[in-house]
Order: C-alpha cells, then structure tokens, then sequence
C-alpha cells in the first residue's frame, strides 16, 4: 500500500491536471469513489492493530477532505472558464442598429395646434369644431359682414354656389358655439380654412385657432394679459417684445392686431419682417355688439374676447421655415425634421 | 392710400421725425405698409435752360446742345432725348453728380464729341418710371437752382394699408386730422374761396334714385384751354401718391381725390345732351367703359346718364364716349355723394377697383361736396382757365347719413376697455377727433362729424377712446374667473390618441389640400358625387375630396419621386359628399401604406408590406376605441382596390370604412408601387363605444382544445369565426386561429384551418365531459354549415 502522503500529492497532482469536468469527475472516482485509492485504504484500516485505527482513520480522513476541497475548488475554476468561454462566443457587435420598426410622426402644422390647445386648455377653454364648407350666414352675415362689405374683398372666398362657401375663418364655429350654448363661455376652434389665393406667401389652405371667451366681467385687459402671456409661453422667450395695435374686423370692437418683435432679427431689422422689426402674429378683440346681438346674447350683461391666428405663421416663425408651401408638400424630408 | 410726407406737412406739421410719425400713425390704427423716398439724392443736378441745340457730326439721334446752367458760361451738353428744345429747361446733372444706380456723371466724350454734364429724364432720377424723355421743368423754374430744392425732393411717399373702416382717411386732410387730433398740432385747412359764376350755363340734373343719390353737384366750365399743361408741383404730388399725370383735368379731379378724398368726374360738355339722369340700369344695357372694355349692365347698379344714352358706372368708372378728350374746351364737373350700399360690390361685380369705388363703398364725407366743386373749379381755372357757371345742386337731405348723438357711459369704457379714464381725458380725446361733446351725468352725448362714417354706436367710441389713449397704455392683467371641470369622457378615443397609435407604428402624419384633382378622384371614387368649387384656383383643384385617398396618393407619388419608397402615411379630417340635396361632411382617418414592412436592416431580408400588416394597424385603432369584438373585415369590392384583396370594416354591422391593396392597374397608371395598400375608416364610429362594464374573474383554470377542419378553399375564415363564436356557448371565452394551410395531405379546393377554443365556467372547474360536449357541438354545427371535416 504506498504512502498516503504519497497517494495525498498523486491525488492533487492529477486535480490539478483535470482540464474538463469530465476529467475531473473520473479523478473524483478515481480517488474518491466506492472503489477509489482513498476510500481501499479506508477500507484496510481493519488490518491494524485497534489502537492504531484511529490515528490512521484520521489521517485518512484528513487526505480526503483535503482532495475533496481540491476537487470542489477545480470545479469551480472549470466552471469559471467554461462561463468565460460562452460569454465570449456570445459576444456580439453593439454598435449595430437595431432592428423593428422606427416612430412616425405628427405633422408640425398639427405639432403646433396642439401646443396652442395645450396652452389654452387649462384656462378653462375647450376645443370646439365646426364645418369647412359653411353657409354666408355663419360665415359672414353673422360676424357683422354683410353682403359688399368692403371686408368682404380681404377674404377672398371659394364658393360653390351664392349661400355656400369654404369657411375662410374659424370664427364660424364662434357663431355655432353662442347659438347652442349660453355664455359663461371659453372655447377655442382649430381648423382648416380656405382663400382663393395662392403665390409664396400664400396657399389656398390654411390653418386657423380662433378663441372666444364670454363672461360678466372681461375687458380689453384680459385679452392684453392672456395674449401677452401665450405668445411668450409659445416661444418659450421671456423677453419678447409685444405690442398691440389697433385694427379692424367686423365681428370685434375694439379690435387690435398683435405684433411680436421679430423673431428672426430681434427687431433688428431683417427680410422676414419687411426690415420693420415687429411681426404681426394674431387679430383679437372684444366681441361687437352687432355679433352678441345675431346670436341673441345681451349686450349690457356679457361682455366677450376673441382672437384668431394662424398656425402656419407661428410654425413657420417658431421652427424657422422659409416656405409656406413646404406644409402641404408632405415631403418626407420635411416632415421628418419635426418627429 | 399713399402721400407724400411733405403735402401733409403742409396740413400739420408735429416736431417730430419721419420714423416716429410713421410710428404714431401704424400704433393709432392707420398701419404704415412702406416708407420710400420721393426721388433719389438730387445734389449736383440743377435747373439747365437749353440755349440752343445742334446736330451731331456723327450721330443721328444725338444732339449737341448749349445749356445755361447758372455758371460763368454755357456747357456742352451731348443729348439723345427727342423731346429737347432751345428755350426749354431740364434737370442737369453737372460734372460730379451721383444718380441712381450709382451712376457718377463724369466729363466724357459722345461719339467724338464733349459732353459737360448730362439732361436727365424723370426716371434717371429716381422719380418714377416715365420714359418720355427729359423731366420737363417749368419756365418759372430760376436757372442755375438745386433740384432738390425746386422739386422738394427732401420727402417721403408713405403708403397705408387702411382698414375698410376708415375711409375719412382716404385723403391728405382727414389723414391731417387725425395727426392732429393725436398729437395735439394745429391742423391748418387750405384755404378754399368760392369760385364766383362767369357765365350762366347750367347743365339739368334729375336724380330718379334720391335714396342712392342722395346729393348731386354739377357745374359748367367753358372755354378751357386744351394746351395747358399740369404744373410740376401737382405733377409731383400725384406721383408721391401713386397716381400718373395725365392731363390737367384729370389731374385736377385726381388731385382732389388725393387732397379731400372726393372722387369726381369731369365730362366733356359737347358730348352730353338734355341733362343728367342718375338712375338704375336697365337690365343688359350697354356702356364702353374709359378702360375701352364694354360691360353689360344689371338693374342693381346706378349709373349716370344723360337724355340719350349711358355715360357712367356711378362712384366707380366712367364712359368713353362721354369723357374728356385732348380737344375738350367745355366740361361739366361731376361732384356727387353716393350711398355706400349702392357703391360696395358694384366695382368687384364689372371686376375693376378705381380710386373712386374704393372710397364711395367704404364713405365719403357727404358735407365734402360743395368744398371739393370749389377747390376743384379754382384749380382748373388756375391751370387752364375757362369759365364756370354755376354750382347746380340736387339735394335730397333726408335720405343723407343721420349724425344722431350717441350715448357713452363712464361705467362702459372702463368696463370694455378694464380702464376708467378721467373724464377730462374722455371729453379732450373725442373733442379732438371732431365730435360735437355734451357732458351728462355719467357719461356723454357725442355727436360724430359728417367724415367719421364709421361711428353709429357706443362701442365704436369706446374703441376710438382706447385708440387714441394708446393701446401700449392700457393695463393688461391675468384672466380671471370660476374654476371648473371640464368633462372627461371615458369611452370611446379620441383623436389624437389614434394619431399616436399609427406614428407609433411608423406612420408620418401628412396634411393635403381639401380639393383634388377630379381626375384622379374619378379613377379611385367614381361613383362618388363630388362638391365642385365655383371658382377653383386651378382645374387640378377644382373637387372637394370624397376620401382621404386622392391626396395621400398625391403625398405617396411626391416622395416616390424623391426615391423614397418605403412609407407609411397618415391623415385626418373631413371628406365631403353631395347627398340628395346636401353636403355631408364626414371626419375620417386614412392611410397609406407601402414598400418594405420594416426599414431596412442589416440581418435579414426585406419584405414587402401586405395586407395583414395595414389591417392589424386598423385593428389597432378599432381597439383603442373598445370595440374590436364588434368589428368584421368582410370581403368587399372597391373601384380603387384589389377585387381579392379588398374588405368592407363593419363596426356593430355597419359598414364604417374600407382596407385594401391598390388596384394593380391603377398603380401601374399612376407610378405607384402595385404593393400599397390604403384604408380609411369613419372617426365618429370610433367615438361610438359603449362605457367599460366590469365582468367577474373566474377562479377556476381555463381549458384550451386545439381542432383543425378541413373547409372549401372559398370560405372566409371569419365567417368560420363568427360560427364558431356562435356554436360555443357560454363557456367559450376565447378562440384564436393558429393556422391556415393548403397543399398535401388537403384535397384541392380545400384548405384547413386549425384554431383554438378556450373553455371557462365562473362557477367551477370544467370536467372532460364538458368540454367534450362544446367540441362536439363546434364540430357538428361547422360540419352543417360548411361541410367541414374534423382533420385528425
């Protein structure tokens, strides 16, 4: 029977030779198992003299805990590398794209529109719509135009026939809106609206947001202060210079026009605002008695604001666009830059 | 309405400079639109009187003049204008002078000859674009004298883009006015001194339309002299505010248009017979108008006649046969005041706009017209001389504009306006726009001059009290009022949701024109009864869309142009059909859909979209609504679309929409890709749904029981569904098709169809037995139904 101190180093020897699992397991056997060297000596521990035994079955004992520990400390170094290997087949190169589909978008026309309700929606004003092909009397009689007013040639309107036309406002849903509700009321109306006009600063097709607000007590400042505010939240720039000037629609008294310090130059002077340094932005102005009297709304109880603007303008401004027509091009360059 | 800077001035005159009175002027409601200068530096061209012209040695149309410029002695001057006389006097540009176009006069030679200097045309100055050769200067003009200070050159030509209300503004004076009522300086008005009868010639007037007419001044004036020509001074004054000289009688009534915004008329009085008539039209009646054009007349315009035929569109154009010409010594002046209903669309209606329709539709001051005849007859006798006989007025007073005293309340203007002004501001601000002011208890009476056309009611002075007190100055404060909720609504889904969903899905929001090119909406909708524009902006624009598709086609050929072929198109809103006698206007949503199912990509190879893709795409949006149980794809036929490859969208039976692959012949016809496939779908059907209804969760485990059957190849699989769904009761909580298959082990003109059944009771656990009876009952039923086959 050779020396167990021997059969000690043999044993760690060939734990450490073990290059796989499989190698390691028939050391394992080989030493360990039922009829493994070391488990043979165990068993002739029977041959010795009883007080002899003992010490022998210790130092036995010892030699297999010791290649036993080897054993589970060489798995797991095995098991390590074996990791390290997949890990490594499994590499991949991240710097691929990957795969699936990639968002759209909206269009900036629509992008804009809903900043504009956004800002508006939480001062209690609620979208309200209307339709695109309209009668005079929404359109026009109702606004205080009547037939041949001279403000009629500033709208130059589509028909389809005498009565009935492509709205060239939304101030038409204005009208809809105060004959089905009764005021307090806060509405703003987005939408398409048409002119029979059509060269670079002008499609026949547009975009409006006209806003109406009626109550007991609005004035001419609230109009001020809540148009000041908007157009400085649209821009996101706190120190931009608005001004509002008097002008003339039919349907408000007294009617202002808005202008904003150009947003292209900073007022100093540039082509986009015709070197003046201001640009017109939005219409507004306290509702006309004519227009409280068609909708039989009374004149001494309500007083009311509207305002109207364009949203290709504000894109235009807002986003820096050159050419109008590139909103209704749906180029995909275009509408991409807006995802 | 444009004027040189220097003709108001005359009228009123505020410190201040061009940029701040262009400032005052645009923030008072009367905008600016452009600021130009009169003529170009004129330093260094004075008055040249031609001495004597001779020929060129060498030159045909060039002539070698001798000009006194004011200097020691005559200069040489090389010309080639036709119109260059001895004895007349030219603007000359002497040896330094700077024209426009940065042309710098230097001596040169012309042909061989010295020139000292060069005679100027009009138009190398700057001064308009007359090409009749030289600027004829008057004989008054002292030789040697700078241009720019014999012309007034030092001026601006300021153009405004009135509001239709202010037609006072129309003219030099009313713009006067309101300059001054806004910065408080002394208006002087032009002196205007009848002008006394020197004859007794009279022309009668008969005014048959008094409501339309109702003042009428006319006058004779004999014996002008036809050579006369336009003084430069007025000359100028008309070119600073846009308008030509033509001759001196037009340019007199011109002038005064410009000065008070009276438009007249001057008719040739040889020319006139019997007397005038202002009447209606009669229907179809011709007149040849000054523009040579002949327009037939309706009975809604007035005109001006005589006893024997038409001579004029009232307030807009007059006629040929009827007008001055360059023999003309005898006129009869027109100054009349028409009401501007009568006026407002006559002018669009015989498409023209003339300076006179432009300011009768939007109101003349009707207390103008005796001024106007006066300052119009001086200035003609001062240009051409003659002789007037006297004013003949045809008055109907009570059909003239009523200037009744309006009532304006403190308590208002501070209501509208969120301002109370001091009184005293109140009365000075209305004080100085002309109104009559009587203080009341509370408030005002205000009497509006005969010019202010504009304003009838309180409101219109509440508004002229902000504009005056300057909009920069009122306050401006934060919206106030009662905070409330706004409805929420819990079914259905709104619009931007379904957006989001698409773009999600790759889909790029387009937005194209409401009108289409009838030509390609009849290929894809021919059925359809489009709206039609009377008046298109083009033949390609011309219907209004009947579907979304003509216009995301359109979008889908503009980008397949550009090589981009993989798209995927979205857009909402209206479509619009005529039904019976009305025009429904439908909200929809559509799309497009083409080229490769997923962009590009390094592993794996492209596949084209098909129809499966678009339709889990609108299976998507009909979820997001909450009712994709109640929603079929029925096979359907669409002129547009792939006869095997079109489906109908029910939502609960009714037909809301269409999904399919384009028709192969119209891509191949229209440059598209044969694989696009497009759908549309009605938006107020997704906005339909019923409100979520909680049902109990079963405790107990579900069962799933796979079965294939072996059908007609014909027969739609959601028809099977709809059986199935039928056949399985109450305990059939699901059932998913898993596979469809053709080819070996199925007969030809057969197919199977394997799916799923998932089986659950609230109340307990399903046996077999339970389960056993269901599939029998699929099975039997499916084998009655369709002759199906259990495939084992």
């Amino acid at each position: 029977m050779p020396d167990l101190n021997e059969l000690e180093n043999r044993a760690l020897q060939a734990v450490a030779a073990a290059g796989d699992p499989a190698a390691l397991d028939e050391v394992r056997v080989g030493y360990l198992g039922k009829k493994g060297r070391l488990t043979q000596h165990l068993k002739q521990l029977g041959g010795l003299p009883a007080e002899e035994r003992p010490a022998a079955g210790q130092a036995i004992n010892r030699v297999k805990q010791t290649v036993q520990q080897a054993i589970e400390e060489r798995q797991r170094v095995l098991q390590a590398r074996l990791l390290d290997a997949q890990l490594e087949q499994d590499a991949i190169d991240v710097t691929l794209p990957g795969r699936g589909q990639s968002p759209g978008g909206l269009h900036p026309v629509t992008r804009t529109m809903k900043r504009i309700e956004r800002l508006f929606t939480p001062l209690g004003f609620t979208v309200a719509e209307g339709p695109e092909i309209e009668d005079d009397y929404h359109n026009f009689e109702a606004l205080n135009i009547p037939a041949h007013h001279p403000a009629r040639a500033m709208h130059d309107t589509f028909y389809f026939n005498a009565h009935t036309l492509l709205r060239t406002h939304t101030s038409s849903v204005q009208v809809r809106v105060m004959a089905a509700h009764k005021p307090p009321l806060r509405i703003i109306a987005p939408g398409r609206v048409y002119r029979c006009d059509s060269d670079l600063t002008h499609t026949p097709m547009f975009h409006q947001v006209e806003g109406l607000l009626i109550d007991e007590t609005v004035s001419f400042a609230n109009l001020k202060g809540m148009l000041d505010e908007f157009l400085h939240r649209f821009f996101e720039r706190d120190d931009l210079q608005v001004r509002f000037r008097p002008s003339y629609f039919p349907f408000t008294e007294p009617s202002a026009e808005v202008d904003i310090q150009c947003v292209m130059c900073s007022g100093n002077g540039c082509r986009v605002c015709g070197q003046s340094g201001w640009l017109e932005v939005l219409g507004c102005g306290m509702v006309h008695p004519k227009v409280f009297e068609y909708a039989d709304i009374d004149n001494e109880r309500y007083t009311g604001l509207a305002f109207g603007m364009g949203v290709e303008r504000l894109a235009m401004l807002r986003y820096g666009v050159n050419d109008l027509r590139l909103f209704f091009e749906n180029d995909l360059t275009f509408l991409r830059q807006f995802n | 309405m444009k004027f040189s800077e220097q003709w108001l001035r005359e009228w009123v005159d505020p410190p201040v400079s061009t940029e701040e009175l262009v400032e005052q002027l645009t923030m008072a409601g009367l905008e600016v639109d452009a600021v130009e200068p009169a003529g170009a530096s004129a330093a260094g061209v004075v008055v040249g009187e031609v001495l004597s012209v001779g020929p060129h040695p060498d030159a045909d149309k060039l002539r070698v003049c001798s000009v006194d410029a004011g200097q020691e002695g005559p200069l040489q001057i090389v010309c080639g204008a036709a119109n260059v006389r001895a004895g007349g006097k030219y603007p000359l540009a002497l040896i330094g002078a700077r024209l426009p176009g940065d042309l710098k006069i230097k001596k040169s030679k012309l042909r061989g000859v010295e020139s000292h200097g060069m005679l100027c045309s009009a138009r190398e100055l700057g001064m308009g674009d007359d090409r009749q050769g030289l600027l004829e200067l008057p004989d008054a003009a002292v030789t040697g004298t700078g241009l720019q200070d014999l012309l007034g050159l030092d001026d601006h030509m300021i153009e405004l883009d009135l509001t239709p209300n202010r037609g006072d503004c129309l003219g030099v004076e009313g713009i006067a006015r309101e300059v001054g009522a806004l910065t408080r300086c002394p208006v002087t008005a032009i002196a205007i001194d009848p002008v006394p009868d020197a004859i007794a010639d009279r022309f009668d007037i008969d005014v048959q339309a008094p409501e339309a007419c109702p003042r009428y001044l006319g006058r004779v004036i004999r014996g002008v002299d036809p050579g006369a020509s336009t003084p430069l001074w007025m000359q100028e004054k008309l070119r600073r505010g846009g308008l030509r000289s033509i001759d001196p009688v037009v340019d007199v009534t011109n002038y005064v248009l410009l000065e008070l915004g009276q438009p007249m008329h001057a008719f040739d009085r040889d020319r006139l017979s019997g007397g005038i008539c202002v009447r209606y039209a009669r229907d179809g009646e011709e007149l040849t108008l000054l523009d040579e054009r002949c327009v037939s007349l309706g009975s809604d315009t007035l005109v001006i006649a005589d006893h024997q035929k038409t001579l004029a569109i009232a307030g807009v154009m007059g006629g040929v046969d009827s007008g001055i010409s360059e023999s003309t010594t005898d006129l009869f002046l027109e100054c009349a005041w028409f009401a501007p209903e009568v006026i407002a669309g006559r002018a669009r209606q015989y498409a023209m706009h003339t300076d006179s329709s432009h300011r009768f539709e939007r109101g003349v001051d009707f207390e103008l017209q005796h001024r106007a005849m006066q300052r119009a007859t001086r200035l003609l006798q001062d240009i051409t001389g003659g002789q007037a006989g006297p004013v003949v007025e045809v008055v109907a007073a009570a059909q003239l504009p009523a200037r009744d005293p309006i009532t304006l309340r403190n308590a208002r203007i501070s209501r509208v306006l969120g301002l109370a002004p001091d009184a005293d501001v109140v009365t000075d601000i209305l004080e100085r726009l002309g109104m009559q002011v009587a203080v009341m208890d509370e408030g005002w009476q205000v009497t509006p001059p005969s010019f202010r056309f504009d304003i009838t009611i309180e409101a219109d002075l509440v508004e002229e009290i902000g504009r005056v007190y300057g909009y920069d100055r009122l306050p401006s404060c934060a919206l106030t009022g009662a905070l409330e909720m706004q409805a929420a609504p819990d079914s259905g889904v709104s619009i931007d949701r379904l957006s989001v969903a698409l773009v999600d899905r790759g889909y790029q929001e387009a937005i194209t024109y409401s009108f289409v090119d009838p030509s390609l909406q009849s290929v894809l909708n021919p059925g359809s009864r489009p709206v039609s524009l009377a008046n298109p902006i083009s033949s390609e624009l011309a219907d209004m869309r009947t579907s979304l598709w003509p216009g995301l086609l359109t979008a889908l050929q503009h980008n397949r142009k550009r090589q981009v072929s993989r798209l995927r198109l979205f857009e909402h809103g209206l479509r619009f059909r005529a039904q019976d006698n009305e025009i429904i206007q439908d909200d929809v949503i559509g799309g497009v859909l083409s080229g490769d199912r997923h962009p590009e990509h390094w592993d794996g190879k492209p596949e084209p979209v098909d129809f499966y893709d678009m339709r889990s795409h609108v299976e998507t949006l009909v979820s997001l609504s909450g009712q994709i149980a109640h929603c079929q794809f029925v096979q359907g036929a669409h002129p547009a679309l792939h006869p095997g490859q079109t489906a109908v969208i029910h939502l609960h039976g009714r037909d809301v929409g269409w999904l399919g692959r384009i028709h192969p012949e119209i891509a191949s016809s229209h440059d598209l890709d044969p694989d696009t496939f497009l759908f549309e779908l009605e938006v107020a059907a997704l906005k339909n749904a019923a409100p979520v209804h909680f049902q109990e969760l079963s405790r107990y485990p579900s069962i799933r029981r796979d079965l294939a059957v072996v059908v007609n190849s014909e027969l739609p699989a959601g028809e099977l569904e709809t059986a199935v769904k039928g056949l399985g009761g109450e305990l059939l909580r699901g059932m998913v098709i898993f596979d469809v298959y053709q080819g070996k082990g199925v007969e030809t003109g057969r197919k199977s169809i394997a799916f799923g059944l998932i089986l659950q009771d609230s109340s307990r656990t399903l046996t077999d037995k339970d389960v056993e009876a269901v599939v029998t009952r699929v099975t039997d039923g499916l084998s009655e139904k369709f002759g199906a086959q259990l495939r084992e």
